[in-house]
């Protein structure tokens, strides 16, 4: 006998012994939908489960690529400057970053692969069900000791064999997360603990770090400075620009007055 | 013929096909006797990749037993065993 028959014949028998047998037969039959049922919520909140997961890596994933960027910054800054020293510190930093956030889009693929096979599974669950319990309802009403066992039998073992599926992809899929959710945690803590972002934090970090800082500051300035010069305004920061229309070119010495006064 | 991969649902499988899905499969078995992880992993695909090609999947709402139930398609030599020992297949 082929491999795949023999295993076919194994899951299949064991997918018939999970199921309840009562006394009475149509007692069989609600005693199995309620398990149904069960299965049926199990797989939802497998989903919900998944999806969490996933967010969670998402979340990750965008706050180490502003990270990313904002070493950047600094290391085009630092070029800028002359110095070549934390440029070079700012990438390696970055590289460092680049390598989690790779593993993590790994993962978050996975975990999409994940939640798409769980949700397909639970619409097939559900047609399941509820042909089930049409059928169950029928076999009631129309229950004649003779016939009933073997339509019994008909819809229990084929809802079985789907519940047995159905099962084994919620394990599978528990399993997964749960390593996921272990590596996830571990940059959570890498996070909370400032190890990736010494860099960017201003005022914290180390002295390089702080360098960095101070260089980006002064950068501004010199920035800011040569605009002056050269007879513009400054290149306001995001933040003062977005008020008024027409410019800050057009009302700058008004701008001036309403700074003194605040 | 009902063919389900687990974890992907139940196909219909006309008869005719089913020389060329045996070949498929006896592939599979091979790589399982010689424990060949890489071999394996290639047969299983090509076998489940048989299966979706010439079935269409079988209505959702049936209540119908398969006569052949395949692996996951992430399926590894050591769940493959698992499964043949019949040990924490199903579970509940």
């Amino acid at each position: 006998m082929s491999l795949m028959k023999r295993l076919s014949m194994i899951f299949r028998t064991k997918a018939n012994k999970a199921l309840d047998k009562a006394e009475d037969p149509r007692e069989t039959l609600d005693y199995s939908y309620q398990r149904q049922l069960e299965l049926l919520s199990k797989v939802r909140r497998g989903v919900a489960d998944v999806a969490t997961s996933r967010k969670r890596v998402e979340l990750q994933v965008n706050q180490l690529e502003q990270q990313a960027a904002k070493l950047s910054g600094q290391a085009q800054k630092a070029i800028d400057m002359g110095r070549e020293d934390l440029a070079r510190e700012a990438l390696t930093r970055k590289s460092g970053l680049t390598a989690q956030i790779t593993d993590l889009k790994t993962q978050h693929a996975a975990l999409q692969a994940e939640e798409e096979k769980l949700t397909l599974a639970q619409q097939r669950l559900q047609a399941k069900v509820e042909a089930f319990r049409t059928r169950k309802e029928t076999i009631k009403a129309t229950y004649t000791a003779a016939e009933a066992q073997t339509r019994i039998n008909e819809a229990m073992s084929g809802i079985g064999e789907e519940m047995g599926d159905v099962g084994l992809a919620i394990q599978r899929a528990e399993d997964k997360t749960a390593q996921m959710q272990a590596r996830a945690g571990a940059i959570d803590e890498l996070l909370a603990s400032g190890a990736l972002d010494d860099v960017t934090q201003v005022g914290g970090g180390d002295d390089i770090s702080r360098e960095l800082d101070a260089m980006s500051s002064a950068a501004d300035v010199e920035a800011e400075l040569a605009a002056l010069k050269a007879g513009n305004a400054p290149k306001a920061p995001e933040a003062i620009e977005a008020p008024t229309e027409g410019g800050i070119l057009a009302t700058e010495p008004e701008k001036a007055t309403t700074e003194g006064e605040s | 013929m009902i063919v389900r991969i687990l974890g992907e649902g139940q196909y219909d499988v006309p008869e005719e096909s089913l020389e060329q899905l045996n070949q498929l499969d006896s592939a599979v078995e091979a790589a399982v006797g010689a424990e060949d992880e890489v071999t394996f992993g290639h047969a299983l695909a090509a076998l489940l990749d048989g299966v979706r090609s010439v079935g269409t999947p079988h209505a959702a709402d049936s209540l119908d037993e398969s006569d052949l139930i395949l692996p996951m398609a992430d399926a590894t030599l050591a769940d493959v065993r698992t499964m043949l020992s019949g040990d924490g297949l199903i579970p509940g």
